[in-house]
């Protein structure tokens, strides 16, 4: 559309007072002068007002990619949330019962909200629209001029007109404010009953299974009551409503299906809900109900506005998502597009995007919604996307359904057998990402193929057309991703993601994202060059080998002898690197000579850098064993330097806020105490986490804590490519969750089995079977030499995991090499472990028993007893935190700030 | 940067170097207290200035202020060269910064950073800083 000012501005264009008078990011909209009308002097390009009614997702998209898009800042955005905050992830709304905390559901980067270009106003919400004035009204009274006016009011929950609708304990489920007093009132009834609660779903769709999970979170039974044949009728087939039935089963939620509830009965005791009466004569005692049949567009002001409204209710609006009323705009669910109303997100996006280019003078069109779906509700993984039903003439349909592993596969073809229409993907939907975007293509080979587990015979490789989407949460097509490596030179999937959005909402298509960006990064020829850095053309493995061979022991003779022609005297990606592989090859401590000037300021003071300069400290807990005499050493150290302390994710404590100067003193006191450093700021083993296993637990078959000790002493200070974290479970129930380890050890009855490969992190990865049933010496063995052939061959910074996946030959050649010594090194190998035994001593005591280690601890070469005076901290929950950028610049209005955490405290 | 007065007075914002007006050299430190290619501090009238002394023992003075994260940090960074020029990495999140400049090699988009710099020199086995250059570094007088 035309936005030129003389169309948008018929008052002969004026500034924006209302923005112009707003004081900095930070403040709250109740302290603005809300009112504003004072025409300002004629502008060449006058700011455009928008106003956008309602704050949910699709109106963050919108005001995100106003302010992404609109480069010279000619508009100004102001959100009005009927919520009392700011736009949260919906989708991910169940959450909310396992965090609690509101602020995990927060959407993007809440610096969008501080733009001073973008003004949300929470807690108000809209009552009238004044067309003809182009204002807006809201409930406190306040009054918003618009230039542009975009609806984003979206639905509310729509109520059956069942008998008892209105009883005490029947909820809806939209909002974090009916998650909460769902989540009230169970707790309420739980105190109150000596018995679990019962719990009624009705509606057995997306939002139904949602709430029954969150039921079940809660403590509570669930019962899904679905009015048709089966569970998501609207995304899936009844052989997949079928699988995931039973799979709702196994997780202990009762599914009635072609159930119609006819009324809602009171509990003659409590006044409150407490029986579903059914038209086929059932019953069922509940004490609470959650009502998910439907969502209703909030179409309410653009009723009032007069707009056109659409048969299901709905403001109506064409493929731009404008009304009929010029600058009035509709966008997400409360928009009937095409016909519809849309409940799912991703359209919602696609509209928010189409009208910022509209504003911003483009001619986007509204591409079709996509309503492929694909969820994991309390584990189970379900997708559907296109054609899901069969529904065109002539298609056929593929099935592959495995009862017993809970698994149901469709997919859907037209009458060539070839061409992908749409499919079903019920317990395992991890073919989703590459199968989603092949949606009206021929399929390559048997398309049966794409439907088998995995390792089974294996799908041809999908070679995507350009203009095939692969995120759909934010519309980035194949050709997108490869520009962004092609183009814009991303070189990994950070860079992709921040290039493209791709992956940056659902995070669905990662998978797919990282295959297209490193099969254009090959195609392309340049970044598959295993270079480590421009001072070495070899990769870490390459170099290792090298270093090894020609028996190296220093930075500056490996420069020399297999840098490139300028190597110069290395890199922060080199010297790291460089000081791993000696540190195996020719052990030595981290300050000694050069090799201080190797390490990254981790290793270099053996702490871990925080935000503000200051390091935490980690002393080693083997196995998460400590004696209550430890934990009040640690307690009081901890006091005495005034640190933060925090258990952390391998059961020890960490403790922060520690100058550099600070950490000889506190780590005198740790060593004289028995600590040792636990390495938690190097590539290196951390920990051996493990749970208490036979000596105290009535489950368990073997002394996982014994074990889990040992293992710890003995990699203790081992360097390697990436951090390197172990895990003993005393018994198959896994409580050390050892497989989420990079080395997991399992107790059985007749030994140990040993897992290797798995993280947690940004890709969580389980751990695969190495070896089973070993006796605790060939677990040892084992253990050995899988670490040492992974620190001789692994990328830089290449975790386990994914050094066996790309191992050639996977974790089977890796076991042939470990077990059968397939390559004949494995002596040479378990020769390396005893070397890195023989060697080892605690790097913090050797660094206390050497003044000229000490000096790389000083605060100030020329005022060694002065200490940095620009930290400064706030008192959090008891406890010292540093404080916000914010909060130097407004010292004295809010929290109390503190100059340092510490005492002067020496030992 | 912006901090209170009254929180911080013993020091002065980073950004606006501390040198003698007549624009002296200040002695600082030994030339051996200085580790090869290991980053140092010096407090120079309540100001941090991170020293660099190089394999060739050149010694290179840039802020302590690690501007992307305001943290007292360009020290304890890893030093190397790139393309033949000396640099170091920012601890925090890796930039790197030409040590002789203080021009920052890794900006994103439009971003531009850099260091405010020293003259250094070494006159008897004694580190001297001369006058600062680059952003907000006051001017010569």
């Amino acid at each position: 559309m035309n936005t030129s000012p003389s169309q948008t501005q018929p008052d002969g264009g004026s500034a924006d007072p209302d923005v112009a008078a707003r004081p900095l990011a930070g403040s709250t909209a109740a302290a603005l002068p809300a009112e504003v009308a004072a025409p300002a002097a004629s502008q060449v390009s006058a700011p455009q007002r928008v106003v956008v009614v309602g704050g949910g997702m699709v109106a963050q998209r919108f005001v995100e990619a106003l302010r992404d898009r609109d480069d010279a800042g000619r508009h100004h955005v102001t959100v009005l949330a009927e919520e009392p905050r700011a736009p949260y992830d919906r989708v991910a709304l169940t959450s909310y019962f396992s965090g609690r905390d509101p602020e995990a559901l927060a959407l993007g980067d809440p610096a969008l909200w501080q733009d001073p270009l973008v003004r949300l106003v929470r807690g108000d919400a809209v009552t009238r629209v004044d067309r003809d004035a182009r204002t807006v009204m809201t409930a406190s009274g306040r009054t918003f001029p618009y230039d542009e006016l975009v609806l984003a009011t979206g639905s509310d929950a729509a109520v059956p007109p069942i008998e008892g609708n209105d009883l005490p304990g029947v909820f809806v489920y939209r909002t974090i404010d009916d998650v909460a007093a769902l989540r009230g009132w169970v707790e309420e009834r739980a105190a109150a009953a000596s018995r679990p609660v019962r719990g009624a779903v009705i509606g057995g769709g997306l939002l139904g299974l949602e709430a029954a999970g969150a039921l079940k979170a809660l403590g509570a039974q669930a019962t899904v009551v679905q009015f048709g044949t089966h569970l998501m009728s609207a995304q899936v087939d009844l052989g997949g409503g079928e699988a995931l039935r039973r799979l709702i089963n196994s997780l202990g939620v009762a599914v009635r299906v072609n159930t119609a509830t006819q009324r809602m009965r009171p509990s003659r005791r409590t006044g409150a809900v407490g029986r579903l009466d059914f038209a086929d004569g059932g019953r069922l005692d509940v004490d609470v109900v959650v009502l998910a049949t439907g969502v209703r567009p909030r179409d309410e002001l653009g009723r009032a506005m007069g707009l056109e409204i659409g048969a299901r209710g709905g403001v109506v609006v064409d493929d731009a998502c404008r009304t009929a009323v010029q600058n009035v705009w509709a966008i997400g669910e409360v928009a009937c597009i095409q016909g519809a109303c849309i409940g799912l997100v991703a359209p919602g996006y696609a509209m928010a995007e189409v009208v910022v280019d509209r504003l911003l003078g483009g001619a986007a069109t509204f591409p079709g919604a996509d309503t492929a779906t694909k969820l994991k509700l309390a584990g189970v993984d379900v997708a559907s996307w296109g054609d899901a039903f069969g529904s065109t003439p002539g298609s056929m349909e593929v099935v592959w359904a495995d009862p017993v592993g809970g698994v149901y596969k469709k997919l859907v073809l037209a009458d060539d057998a070839r061409t992908l229409l749409g499919g079903v993907l019920v317990g395992d939907a991890t073919a989703y990402a590459s199968l989603r975007p092949m949606l009206g293509r021929a399929l390559p080979g048997d398309p049966a193929a794409f439907l088998l587990p995995e390792g089974g015979a294996g799908a041809p490789e999908l070679e995507l057309p350009d203009d095939a989407g692969v995120c759909s949460c934010n519309n980035v097509s194949a050709g997108t991703v490869r520009a962004a490596v092609t183009e814009h030179g991303c070189t990994d999937l950070a860079g992709v993601k921040a290039c493209t959005r791709a992956g940056t909402s659902c995070g669905s298509c990662l998978p797919l994202v990282k295959k297209l960006m490193t099969a254009e990064l090959a195609r392309s020829g340049v970044e598959v060059s295993n270079a480590l850095c421009e001072h070495f053309d070899l990769s870490r493995a390459q170099l290792y080998d090298a270093v090894r061979v020609a028996g190296l022991t220093s930075f500056s003779e490996v420069v020399a002898r297999f840098g490139t022609a300028e190597a110069g005297r290395g890199c922060d990606i080199c010297k790291p690197v460089v000081a791993s592989i000696l540190s195996t090859v020719a052990p030595a401590h981290v300050l000694d000579g050069e090799r201080a000037t190797l390490q990254d300021t981790n290793d270099h003071v053996m702490a871990n850098m925080q935000k503000d300069g200051t390091y935490s400290v980690v002393p080693r807990i083997p196995g998460g064993e400590i004696t209550p005499e430890g934990l009040l050493v640690i307690g009081q150290v901890a006091k005495d330097f005034g640190l933060y302390t925090k258990i952390t994710g391998g059961q020890r404590i960490d403790m922060f806020g520690a100058r550099i100067d600070q950490l000889p003193g506190i780590w005198q006191r740790l060593v004289d105490a028995g600590f040792e450093s636990g390495h938690a700021y190097g590539k290196s083993l951390r920990t051996v986490k493990s749970c208490v296993g036979s000596t105290w637990c009535r489950f368990g078959v073997q002394d996982s804590v014994g074990l889990a000790v040992d293992l710890e002493l003995r990699y203790r200070g081992l360097r390697s490519p990436h951090k390197i974290k172990l895990g003993v479970s005393g018994c198959a129930r896994e409580c050390a969750e050892a497989r989420g380890k990079d080395v997991g050890v399992i107790a059985t009855d007749n030994g140990w089995n040993v897992y290797v490969g798995g993280n947690g992190g940004f890709t969580p990865k389980h751990a695969v079977l190495l070896a089973e049933d070993l006796s605790t010496e060939e677990l040892v063995r084992t253990i050995d030499r899988f670490l040492m052939y992974y620190i001789r061959t692994a990328d830089r910074l290449q975790r386990t995991a994914a050094w066996v996946a790309d191992y050639e030959g996977g974790v089977d050649a890796i076991r042939a090499v470990v077990l059968e010594d397939s390559l004949g090194i494995c002596a040479d190998l378990d020769a390396a472990m005893v070397l890195h035994l023989e060697t080892y001593e605690d790097e913090w005591a050797a660094t206390l028993a050497d003044p000229d280690k000490l000096r790389h601890f000083r605060s100030f070469v020329n005022a060694p007893d002065e200490h940095d005076r620009t930290l400064a901290y706030v008192a959090e929950r008891g406890q010292a935190r540093p404080a916000t950028a914010a909060e130097r610049a407004g010292a004295g209005a809010g929290p109390v700030l503190v100059a340092g955490t510490t005492l002067e405290v020496r030992s | 940067m912006t901090r209170s007065p009254a929180l911080i007075a013993a020091t002065p914002d980073a950004a606006t170097p501390a040198v003698s007006p007549d624009d002296a050299w200040l002695p600082v430190c030994a030339l051996a207290d200085l580790a090869v290619e290991r980053g140092a501090v010096a407090l120079m009238d309540g100001e941090q200035v991170a020293l660099f002394r190089l394999l060739d023992d050149t010694v290179l003075a840039v802020q302590q202020h690690e501007p992307h994260t305001q943290a007292m940090v360009m020290s304890r960074g890893i030093v190397g060269t790139r393309g033949g020029r000396p640099v170091v990495t920012s601890p925090l999140y890796k930039q790197v910064f030409d040590l002789a400049s203080g021009e920052c090699l890794d900006t994103t988009k439009g971003e531009r950073v850099a260091l405010v710099t020293w003259q250094v020199e070494v006159r008897d086995g004694v580190v001297h800083l001369g006058s600062a250059h680059g952003p907000g570094a006051r001017a010569a007088a």
